[in-house]
């Protein structure tokens, strides 16, 4: 579905993405791992039309991408939940959901269902519907951050670090709405550092370095085979 | 030195309507600033623009409320057309040079008024001549005509952006551009729509001032250079705060010219901008916390 064929991409004259290859197939969860600045968040940023590739094609669907208006890439179903949440702070948790939610085509009724099925997902954000985004703690943005992109309806959402700097209760709720997502079919490209996690909540598995994919499999063989891991990520 | 509580009410109004006024032209600039970081420095001259546009428009159909409204539609279509063929190019580019085309555009619309409209004053006719008697002089109704409309077309902004769709869009795109198109916002197309909100607000305020002063082509350097104050004063990019503030100040010069003439009293309004940049620069009306 999402295909990334040897993408090369630049921040000013630095390589970050050394022809990346890779690919996230329908209803799929696909975890990339690799340690601090080889290219995992550009990678997702890449996708999301945020960084344009300076070669290689990034195809959705059969469609190319590349360098697309991320409006558009939007549209096409890929939602991007970012390493740092981007919450509409001064926004209240409603009219966050909103701008996911106010787009053309979306019935009365299938709001109110979107609605509803993140409230039951996330009560917490019922509470708070009125309150300011900002106002949230960190694992309650996230958590937002999460629910915004599934306003969209996507078909597959680009989940950069969800779990980066949460308790150890917010990691295994992170973990439970991954499985939920994947249960009702959505594909998830997967940036995280918390190996466990990727491993368990990921069908396969990617591993980068220094801008380029060293190793891909599928991420029953990684969890009984820890030589690899430690041969990549040191750990 | 005791001045008539009359004078002080009297000037109390008179802040107040000038305040609405200069709040219709700020609240566009500080939209546009707030989206685009943008500082619009051809924004008096859509306001001038707008007074002529009107003017013509009121010889043409003899209906002032028309030519408002056929103003405020031209002048929108103008600074839609004017955001995409100058300024969409330069987004994301160093403020400089948005501040050197707008300023640019500012000098051509000048000269282009001058050229189309000739350097002396024209007449709008208010549409409103009744009055009525305030203490020992005559108040033209048409003065609270204008407040109480500039008021309503603000108040109609403030629920569009509180509670309308792309309202909800707008803001969440002052606030995050990136993140606001990541989740599927037509950016490039608020960015149009909002410079031509607010230039059709500017020109709304140029035809209901028009009647106060004569429209020539130099009314609008004025405007800009008092809608500056206030989005400083008010907070840049902060739409209540640039409204208050224009308020405030207005107060203040029309408070000021009891006890100076009114020309020195504009001078109270640069202090106020000065103070505010010395020891507020983030506005007077921001709030502190978040």
């Amino acid at each position: 579905m999402l295909t990334l064929s040897d993408v090369h991409t630049y921040y000013g004259k630095s390589h970050i993405l050394n022809g990346v290859s890779l690919e996230v197939r329908a209803g799929e969860v696909v975890g990339l791992l690799g340690r601090n600045g080889v290219g995992k968040s550009t990678t997702l940023k890449t996708v999301m039309g945020l960084v344009r590739p300076s070669e290689g094609r990034v195809t959705f669907e059969g469609r190319e991408i590349g360098g697309m208006a991320s409006h558009r890439v939007a549209h096409l179903g890929i939602a991007w939940v970012p390493e740092d949440r981007r919450i509409f702070r001064l926004l209240t948790v409603m009219e966050n959901l909103r701008t996911g939610l106010d787009r053309p085509g979306v019935t009365e009724a299938r709001r109110a269902e979107l609605l509803d099925k993140i409230y039951a997902s996330f009560p917490v954000l019922a509470e708070r519907r009125n309150q300011a985004g900002g106002t949230l703690s960190g694992g309650e943005q996230q958590m937002l951050a999460i629910a915004r992109a599934m306003m969209l309806e996507p078909k597959i959402v680009l989940l950069d670090e969800p779990t980066e700097g949460l308790m150890p209760r917010m990691v295994s709720q992170i973990h439970e709405i991954i499985d939920v997502l994947h249960r009702d079919g959505v594909a998830i490209l997967l940036v995280e550092q918390n190996v466990p996690l990727t491993l368990e909540a990921s069908d396969r598995v990617y591993i980068m370095e220094k801008g380029v994919v060293r190793h891909h499999a599928p991420a029953a063989d990684l969890r009984a085979n820890h030589a690899v891991i430690h041969q990549y990520l040191g750990i | 030195m005791g001045i008539p509580v009359e004078q002080i009410l009297i000037q109390t109004i008179n802040g107040l309507v000038n305040g609405m006024i200069l709040a219709l032209v700020a609240s566009g600039l500080t939209l546009i600033f707030g989206i685009m970081d943008v500082v619009n420095f051809a924004h008096g001259e859509l306001v001038m623009l707008g007074a002529f546009v009107g003017a013509t428009a009121l010889g043409v159909t003899g209906n002032f409320w028309l030519a408002l409204v056929a103003s405020t539609l031209v002048i929108a279509a103008f600074g839609a057309i004017l955001q995409v063929s100058t300024l969409r190019p330069l987004l994301g580019r160093d403020p400089l040079t948005t501040i050197l085309a707008t300023f640019g555009v500012s000098l051509v619309l000048q000269k282009y008024a001058l050229w189309q409209w000739g350097p002396s004053a024209r007449k709008l006719q208010e549409p409103i001549s009744a009055q009525f008697s305030l203490f020992y002089l005559q108040y033209p109704w048409y003065r609270i005509a204008t407040a109480v409309l500039s008021a309503a077309i603000i108040g109609a902004l403030y629920l569009f952006l509180k509670y309308g769709k792309y309202g909800i869009g707008i803001r969440a795109a002052m606030q995050d551009r990136v993140m606001a198109q990541a989740m599927g916002i037509p950016v490039p197309l608020l960015h149009t729509a909002v410079f031509a909100i607010g230039a059709g607000m500017a020109a709304a305020s140029g035809v209901l001032f028009g009647p106060l002063a004569g429209v020539t082509q130099t009314i609008g350097a004025d405007f800009t250079l008092r809608a500056f104050i206030v989005v400083v004063v008010g907070g840049m990019g902060n739409l209540g705060g640039s409204i208050l503030a224009s308020i405030f100040i207005s107060l203040l010069e029309a408070y000021a010219s009891l006890i100076v003439s009114p020309a020195q009293a504009v001078i109270v309004s640069f202090v106020v901008l000065i103070l505010t940049l010395l020891f507020r620069p983030t506005g007077l009306f921001v709030p502190t916390a978040r």
